[in-house]
């Protein structure tokens, strides 16, 4: 009886390195001006020149701002594992990532008592849901680091 | 030349059962043309836009075919403005002397569902939960609030003065004062944005008849004159809905670079503002395009809301209808309600919300998907 391996695959390729032991964010970055964007694109919208390479983007960051979600998104387009009676608040905030870019991200962390602006944020990729074939479904989030 | 307003037209805001957003926008392109003594077949030009209630040009089906050029305009909740503004420069051009802006929509209830695709982003972002309007207002306020020090408090007052209109405006969607507690303990949507702190989308509609200035007394004795209209849409590093990333040097908003050609397109300055709408898709918005707006100084808002000046007795009446708080959100019309308002206290006949204060100029500011500004000044 064969079995079918379970795997883990990004919620959308290219947005971030996986599988890995120190998984980063892929953003391109501007040859002629400089500038970072992140998902990464094939031309700068700063300067609007076709002249741009992939970088990997820091883990650490400071949040910039951040809210808490309150109710059940609207699906489609949301393709959570929860439904309209389980769901959960979730955290959203833009961390900043030191010299490089402010990213938008879903947070592990949904108490407003506990978010802050200028709290330190660390990446971690999980696991948001399963696919048909019963695979991990990955995405990057964003926790506060335990001083 | 100048672009004169000599007609206007709305359809009740709000819910109405059984009247498509097509006839809610056939209804008011009737009674802006009533306002006016014209009739369809004066209308050489016609722009109009609708995000869920259909192409804006059926509506010749019920005006008359008349072979009118006819163009359908979208550009989110800037929709209207950005109409209004096709219209001006039509006439601007000297292309046409006599036309048409409508708005309408109709939408179902429960937040805005869309479709990221639409907007060039990848559907993972929607699959995450991140396709949601009040998640970037509550962003953008709450970093707001952070720097500039704006409190809860006036949030809350923002919302009582939005409902506190509402029951003045007799085409408004909510026509009941809701109290602070009601607004303060109502249930958190996005932190720190609270249910009566956010529009809903809704139905309506709204429609003006232009003309080129010379021939506007014709018409009416109370011409509003169109005296700029611009659309502006965002340079790289302005906060806007569903972005990604955004770089570390801030940008300023398509408000600021549309509100700045229009005041020099109208030769006058914020100060020669005497009433304003502005885009409140929730109180963090109308709080913030304030200053986006030159209407005050980042962080006066504090100062102002406190003292009362935004309320229809104060030194800058804002919002004086209720606004999108007390209206809803029907995509397409809500520019041209913006305008209509502006319109009617300009003429002196908003009724019991008449602001008290002499008028000469008004300003309207809508701000739509994916980043765009429409900004009008008009005077009498």
């Amino acid at each position: 009886m064969s079995e079918t391996v379970k795997k883990q695959i990004p919620i959308q390729e290219g947005l971030f390195t996986w599988p890995s032991d120190d998984p980063r964010l892929i953003a391109s970055k501007c040859k002629n001006c400089g500038e970072i964007i992140f998902p990464a694109q094939s031309n700068c919208p700063n300067c609007c020149l076709e002249d741009v390479e992939s970088i990997l983007l820091s883990k650490r960051g400071k949040l910039w701002t951040w809210t808490v979600m309150g109710f059940y998104p609207k699906s489609p387009p949301y393709a959570g594992p929860d439904t309209p009676e389980t769901f959960v608040p979730f955290g959203v905030g833009y961390i900043e990532l030191p010299n490089e870019v402010r990213v938008e991200s879903r947070l592990k962390e949904n108490d407003p008592e506990k978010l802050k602006i200028g709290m330190e944020m660390e990446l971690v990729i999980e696991k948001f849901r399963e696919d048909e074939e019963g695979n991990d479904v990955m995405i990057y989030v964003f926790k506060p680091v335990e001083e | 030349m100048d672009v004169a307003i000599i007609g206007i037209g709305i359809h009740p805001f709000g819910r109405t059962e059984g009247v498509s957003g097509l006839d809610q926008g056939v209804y008011a392109a009737k009674q802006a043309l009533k306002d006016a003594g014209l009739e369809w077949k004066d209308m050489q030009f016609a722009y109009g836009g609708s995000w869920a209630a259909g192409e804006a040009d059926s509506i010749v089906k019920s005006m008359g075919l008349t072979g009118i050029q006819f163009i359908n305009v979208a550009n989110g909740c800037a929709t209207g403005g950005s109409a209004l503004f096709s219209g001006y420069t039509s006439i601007m051009s000297g292309a046409w002397d006599m036309g048409m802006v409508v708005g309408f929509d109709k939408h179902p209830r429960g937040a805005f569902a869309i479709d990221p695709k639409i907007l060039g982003l990848g559907s993972w972002y929607g699959e995450i939960g991140l396709m949601l309007g009040p998640k970037y207002f509550s962003l953008k306020i709450q970093r707001y609030m952070h720097d500039y020090g704006i409190t809860n408090d006036t949030l809350v007052k923002v919302s009582e003065k939005a409902f506190r209109n509402g029951v003045l405006n007799p085409n408004a969607w909510r026509r009941k004062a809701l109290s602070y507690e009601d607004i303060a303990n109502s249930a958190m949507i996005a932190h720190p944005l609270r249910q009566y702190m956010f529009c809903s989308p809704s139905e309506g509609a709204a429609a003006m008849v232009l003309c080129n200035s010379k021939v506007a007394r014709n018409y009416t004795n109370k011409p509003i004159f169109l005296k700029a209209a611009t659309v502006r849409t965002r340079h790289f590093g302005s906060f806007e809905i569903f972005t990604p990333s955004l770089p570390l040097e801030r940008a300023p908003s398509p408000t600021v670079q549309a509100s700045q050609d229009a005041y020099e397109l109208a030769g006058v300055g914020p100060e020669d503002i005497d009433i304003a709408q502005v885009q409140d898709t929730e109180v963090g918005a109308e709080i913030m395009h304030l200053a986006e707006n030159g209407l005050c100084k980042d962080g006066e808002q504090e100062a102002l809301i406190q003292a009362g000046e935004t309320e229809i007795g104060g030194k800058l009446p804002v919002n004086t209808d209720g606004g999108c708080l007390a209206s809803g959100e029907p995509v397409g019309a809500s520019g041209l309600r913006q305008v209509y308002e502006i319109c009617l206290q300009l003429r002196g006949d908003a009724g019991k919300r008449q602001v008290p204060k002499k008028l000469k100029t008004g300003y309207t500011h809508v701000y739509g998907i994916p980043g765009v500004s429409s900004v009008t000044i008009l005077a009498k």
